[in-house]
């Protein structure tokens, strides 16, 4: 029943929230409240996991191979963890205020179905479920995307539409030819199956039919064209979720799936993914350095970084993969509270355009150091988290005689440095341009819209201060990945039926 | 039987593809749908198509002589989920024409693009 709760709940709230009066106060409330829910038990499951192992419930007591499994090991535990920590962050930035029509078309319940869809995509155990999961949030954030009118919007909101429905039917595509050979959906079943039944031409086409299902939805170049282009568009909070969850939950999708069922550190589809990471991330930022919006550079940043999020995957080893976890991990928070501080700049100038920005260093410097954190945690500056997720994914490159690879990361790095600075200096340090009035300068940015931030904030530093701990249990959760006897073992015991055919 | 089904399949990914290609919104959206009718007919034929009974199962019969019923509530599930996203996507076509006026993917949005 626990696995449930972090499904169950989301629904249970966004169903509350549509029967309740429609008064904006009380809404948030209730959305909030069930966001803390949502992180009680993701903690718990969290806790669970760490004492006694993969945890599995069997939907409707049908045993494993028959009906659907959820599972979580400690990477989905992880990532539930930090899921509900910024459906939390979000929820809570709902206090700052919403576009009341937003308000009124249900936007609090979208955002609580979307947490719903990455929860569920992240615990269950049963491949077609996972692209169910996957619709359910797609719908979620469509919905999100397009409650707003304007051009941009919509053409934006057209293009993610258009793609992700595209990644959904390859999956789909996938998903069929699976079963036509495997004879079984349970993503354990398929992990003892596949391996046996495989012929070499299906597993070449199967495993790049699954990489450009999850490279699209992940943004791995040359698939992420959607992303830049639709991210910068919708208000803060829904950027935040949005760019926080949906692109790891194709990195998640992908490092499960191919981990299960091509166990074959040698597959051509490995030396594919490695090279398409290592484009991702020179392609990302310095596309992320040609942009003059806030949230344009933001997205480009967002794209860059998946490749240090799937090259631990292509190099197959823990320490690797281990690395890849944290920077998921770490990314998470940090571009979520990126998309939360471009809130402060559209509550204050309306506009996120780098041209129309500065001056706020002068105005509030208090603010100004709390953006320093993240902007810099996601450069990699020492000592902030993303120095420390940088060193667990370049190290095993240099261990495993990568050193082009590592080369390339750190030029990379180097490159984000350079468009994180120029970012804090074009939005906080430099002069305000002439044209913002002086009013809209010096207007206090009320507690309610930072709260949300110094929580995440406050998170990094704790993902700073803790650094050990934490890269030692993202190589446990590794370990476990690449440990695929243990998942089997723990979802269909020791002596099972196989799956009639 | 299967080869025919194949083709068939192929035929609708292909004219799927081709029309999501094209600029046109309304173009966009019914290639989807083909492409999501063609991934269906892919999965009732990568899981064979046999003549057997429904998968109702009574005792003294071996399993043998059953359909596979996974794959068609697999097609189920999978019409139901397209037909939600088809929906929700003419809606959004139709919001489009409304406040620009126009379908083609290149002028939307021109203004701010």
């Amino acid at each position: 029943m626990l696995l449930a709760l972090p499904i169950l709940l989301p629904l249970l709230t966004a169903i509350v929230l549509h029967l309740l009066p429609q008064r904006s106060r009380l809404l948030r409330l209730v959305a909030f409240a069930g966001s803390l829910f949502v992180l009680g038990t993701a903690a718990f499951i969290f806790v669970r996991v760490q004492q006694t192992g993969i945890l599995v419930l069997q939907v409707g007591s049908w045993p494993a191979p028959f009906g659907i499994t959820l599972v979580a090991d400690l990477f989905s535990a992880l990532m539930i963890v930090m899921v509900s920590v910024i459906g939390v962050a979000v929820t809570a930035s709902s206090f700052a205020g919403v576009d009341p029509r937003r308000e009124a078309l249900g936007y609090h319940s979208l955002i609580q179905v979307v947490l719903m869809g990455v929860a569920g995509a992240f615990l269950t155990g049963d491949i077609f479920n996972l692209y169910v999961w996957f619709e359910v949030l797609l719908i979620g954030s469509f919905v999100l995307m397009s409650l707003h009118r304007t051009r941009a919007q919509l053409r934006a909101a057209f293009t993610y539409v258009g793609l992700n429905l595209l990644a959904s039917a390859f999956l789909l595509t996938a998903i069929g030819l699976l079963y036509g050979q495997a004879g079984t959906l349970n993503l354990a079943d398929l992990a003892r199956a596949w391996p046996e039944r495989r012929t070499p031409g299906l597993d070449a086409a199967l495993s790049m039919l699954f990489l450009t299902a999850f490279g699209i939805k992940a943004g791995l170049f040359p698939l992420f064209f959607w992303l830049p282009a639709s991210y910068h568009t919708p208000p803060a909070a829904v950027g935040a979720l949005l760019a926080g969850l949906l692109t790891k939950v194709g990195v998640y999708a992908m490092i499960r799936v191919f981990t299960l069922l091509f166990p074959d550190p040698d597959a051509s589809v490995y030396r594919v993914l490695l090279v398409l990471s290592a484009i991702t991330m020179v392609v990302g930022l310095i596309g992320a350095l040609a942009q003059r919006d806030f949230r344009r550079v933001l997205s480009f940043n967002l794209v860059g970084h998946i490749g240090f999020t799937t090259v631990g995957l292509a190099l197959w080893s823990p320490a690797a993969l281990g690395g890849s976890i944290l920077y998921v991990l770490h990314h998470m928070l940090v571009i979520s509270t990126l998309f939360l501080v471009s809130g402060l700049f559209l509550r204050q100038r309306r506009t996120t355009d780098l041209n129309a920005l500065g001056g706020l260093y002068r105005s509030q410097p208090a603010v100004a150091c709390l953006a320093l954190i993240p902007l810099f945690s996601l450069a990699g500056v020492p000592p902030l988290s993303g120095f420390v997720a940088k060193v667990g994914v370049i190290t095993p490159m240099l261990v495993g005689g990568q050193y082009l690879l590592a080369a390339v990361t750190l030029c990379v790095s180097l490159l984000t440095v350079l468009s994180m600075a120029r970012l804090w200096d074009e939005a906080f340090w430099k002069p305000a341009p002439v044209a913002s009035s002086a009013s809209a300068l010096h207007s206090r940015l009320a507690l309610p819209i930072l709260a949300p931030i110094v929580f995440l904030v406050g998170l990094t530093l704790a993902l700073t201060v803790f650094a050990g701990p934490v890269s030692t249990l993202t190589m446990r959760a590794a370990g476990q990945l690449l440990d695929r006897n243990t998942y089997i073992r723990a979802i269909l015991g020791e002596e099972v039926p196989r799956a009639a055919r | 039987m299967e080869l025919l089904l194949a083709v068939v399949a192929g035929v609708l990914y292909a004219a799927g593809l081709y029309l999501m290609l094209r600029r046109r919104l309304a173009q966009l959206i019914i290639g989807l749908s083909l492409l999501s009718n063609g991934s269906n007919i892919l999965i009732l034929s990568a899981a064979g198509v046999t003549r057997a009974k429904p998968p109702l199962i009574t005792e003294g019969h071996p399993l043998e002589q059953f359909a596979d019923p996974v794959p068609q509530s697999l097609i189920l599930t999978a019409i139901v989920i397209g037909f939600g996203v088809l929906a929700f996507s003419l809606v959004l076509a139709h919001r489009v024409h409304q406040s620009t006026g126009s379908d083609d993917i290149d002028t939307i949005g021109r203004d701010r693009a």
